[in-house]
């Protein structure tokens, strides 16, 4: 029995391991390839360090496209996303799970309703909309919906204000009160944890969105770094060494979100997982 | 009288918090639906007033598409291959990751990261560690003396290395599994051992009922995104080889978008609904027969 029990450990052990390493190893591999002067970058069998390593690609970057401008765009995107999700989907789903009010299911239905159609019902009419705008290669249609709500945070966080209990509510009307007070000092403090998923959930939604970049922006004043990786790609396909030494770059800020913010994530994606 | 004036001042401040939300749910998403709903009956291409043609697109979707049906195909392969791959893959790792070994907290975090990547980047990646001649996968598997398809290139291999691809991003299904194998009592399997219920015995009549709601929820998320992949194909193949990768959000798209066909492409997003629609009817019809509540 004990045998057995120590056999099937190091089975784990070694499955984790072989399992690790590949999750692991194409980070290695693009690392390895962006530091690689050009000639190493195509030997075979690879060459795994870089002899010697180099930051030549990480150049070339920012000389191929405006990468500065780019990521500034991006930063920016983000922010007012972020901005904008927090102002109008905290309020709705407060109004939803605490206040009462007539039509109040019934807006409720139809915003569940509307999140099981996909996004590409609705996107043909919206782009319509904004080129008679005439928002088309501005970054508005990227950021301007966001302070108008999005049925999914809204939903998720009324889920949250729900779990909080209505005495203390009360207790404030009693002293006086407003509704608004009592959202904003009571019950928002109670459901950071919530509002932080939500804010990580929005901040990778802005660094990840292609398809909206994709078709409303043309050119660089406006566009995201995941469109500019993809015009890169386009006219500079062979250039291995940027295109990875880019990516990296891409990816650097949300590892780092990430690593100090990674409770939260977990949290938030075990959340939408276990509450859906 | 207080009463009454608690309730308009309820009613008052409900109205304003919900003013964006009710002006973008208006503007941005059921009047598009209207309009969406219209055009697919139109014939719309921007520089010409829309015409109504009546079931015209769906028609044409139906009978005068070939690419229209390729495009279905890749998409269900996509679907019916990877989603269940990636589940199986997501909770054999959970599982493994929830044997209290050491370093789970490292190991957790390595299979967790690539799902934090963004899909260009992610999508740039791969397309160098796929490059048929000097690529990371086709170096691996020349280790073992396997010479290795053309990958991205290769009609017949495309759409695999999409879901090899995909597997990579089992993070988040991951974690939730995590989360619900926490949720599992302990007493559950101190009594199967009681009982002499083995490894898979244990895993078949305690872990698998007790998962199987997150399982299902997992399974319709992911049928219903990989019914709209989409960046991959766009950025990695440009939907070729011959095809081989057109799905159906990018042929949706390249009606839309490159030959501004509008109402044909609402056409064929109302019908995307229709297949996202049946699928989880489906998915919810075969539920009793698998997925266990607690509660009933």
């Amino acid at each position: 029995m004990n045998t057995k029990r120590i056999f099937l450990r190091i089975i784990a052990y070694i499955l984790v391991i072989i399992g690790g390493i590949s999750f692991i190893i194409p980070f290695i591999w693009t690392v390895s390839t962006a530091f690689k002067p050009d000639e190493q970058i195509f030997l075979f069998p690879p060459k795994w360090i870089p002899e010697p390593p180099t930051i030549k690609h990480f150049k070339e970057v920012f000389e191929f496209i405006p990468f500065g401008l780019l990521y500034k765009n991006t930063v920016l995107l983000a922010l007012l996303n972020i901005a904008g999700t927090l102002f109008s989907c905290p309020l709705a789903a407060y109004a939803f799970a605490k206040l009462k009010w007539p039509g109040r299911d019934m807006l409720f239905i139809i915003t569940l309703a509307t999140m099981m159609l996909p996004p590409q019902v609705t996107m043909i009419p919206q782009f319509l909309i904004f080129r008679r705008l005439g928002w088309l290669n501005t970054m508005l249609p990227l950021w301007m919906p966001s302070f108008f709500g999005n049925a999914f945070n809204i939903f998720l966080l009324r889920q949250f204000f729900l779990t909080l209990p209505k005495e203390l509510d009360d207790a404030a009307r009693m002293d006086g009160c407003s509704f608004f007070d009592i959202f904003w000092r009571i019950n928002l403090p109670l459901i950071i944890p919530a509002i932080t998923a939500v804010t990580i959930f929005t901040f990778m939604g802005t660094w990840n969105n292609f398809i909206g970049p994709l078709i409303y922006v043309r050119s660089y004043n406006a566009m995201p770094l995941s469109l500019g990786l993809r015009m890169f790609q386009e006219a500079y396909s062979a250039e291995w060494g940027a295109l990875m030494a880019a990516s990296l770059m891409m990816i650097l800020p949300v590892i780092i979100v990430f690593f100090f913010l990674q409770k939260y994530f977990v949290q938030g994606i075990s959340l939408t997982g276990l509450k859906g | 009288m207080t009463k009454f004036k608690r309730n308009k001042e309820e009613i008052i401040t409900a109205y304003i918090i919900i003013l964006p939300w009710l002006l973008g749910l208006s503007i941005f998403i059921v009047g598009p639906i209207i309009s969406s709903l219209m055009f697919s009956f139109m014939d719309y291409s921007i520089v010409l007033p829309p015409k109504f043609i009546g079931l015209g697109n769906y028609k044409r979707m139906f009978l005068n598409d070939p690419l229209f049906w390729k495009s279905l195909y890749n998409t269900l392969y996509m679907t019916v291959i990877g989603v269940p791959l990636n589940i199986v893959l997501a909770l054999s790792v959970a599982l493994l990751l929830n044997q209290k070994l050491k370093g789970e907290a490292l190991f957790r975090t390595i299979f967790y990261l690539p799902s934090v990547v963004p899909q260009v980047a992610i999508s740039l990646l791969w397309m160098w560690i796929l490059n048929p001649q000097v690529g990371l996968i086709n170096y691996l598997l020349s280790l073992f003396g396997i010479k290795g398809p053309m990958w991205l290139a290769s009609e017949q291999w495309a759409k695999p290395a999409f879901i090899i691809m995909g597997l990579w991003g089992i993070g988040g299904n991951m974690v939730i599994f995590l989360a619900g194998l926490q949720n599992v009592p302990q007493h559950l399997y101190d009594a199967a051992i009681v009982d002499g219920a083995n490894i898979w015995q244990r895993f078949r009549y305690v872990t698998f009922p007790m998962l199987s709601p997150t399982i299902f929820f997992l399974l319709v998320m992911g049928i219903i995104g990989t019914l709209q992949i989409f960046t991959q194909a766009y950025i990695m193949t440009a939907g070729g080889p011959m095809d081989a990768t057109l799905f159906y959000v990018y042929h949706l798209f390249n009606k839309a978008f490159r030959d501004f066909h509008m109402g044909y492409a609402s056409a064929m997003a109302w019908f995307l609904f229709i297949i996202i629609f049946i699928a989880t009817i489906i998915n919810l019809k075969l539920a009793p027969k698998w997925v266990y509540y607690e509660s009933e």
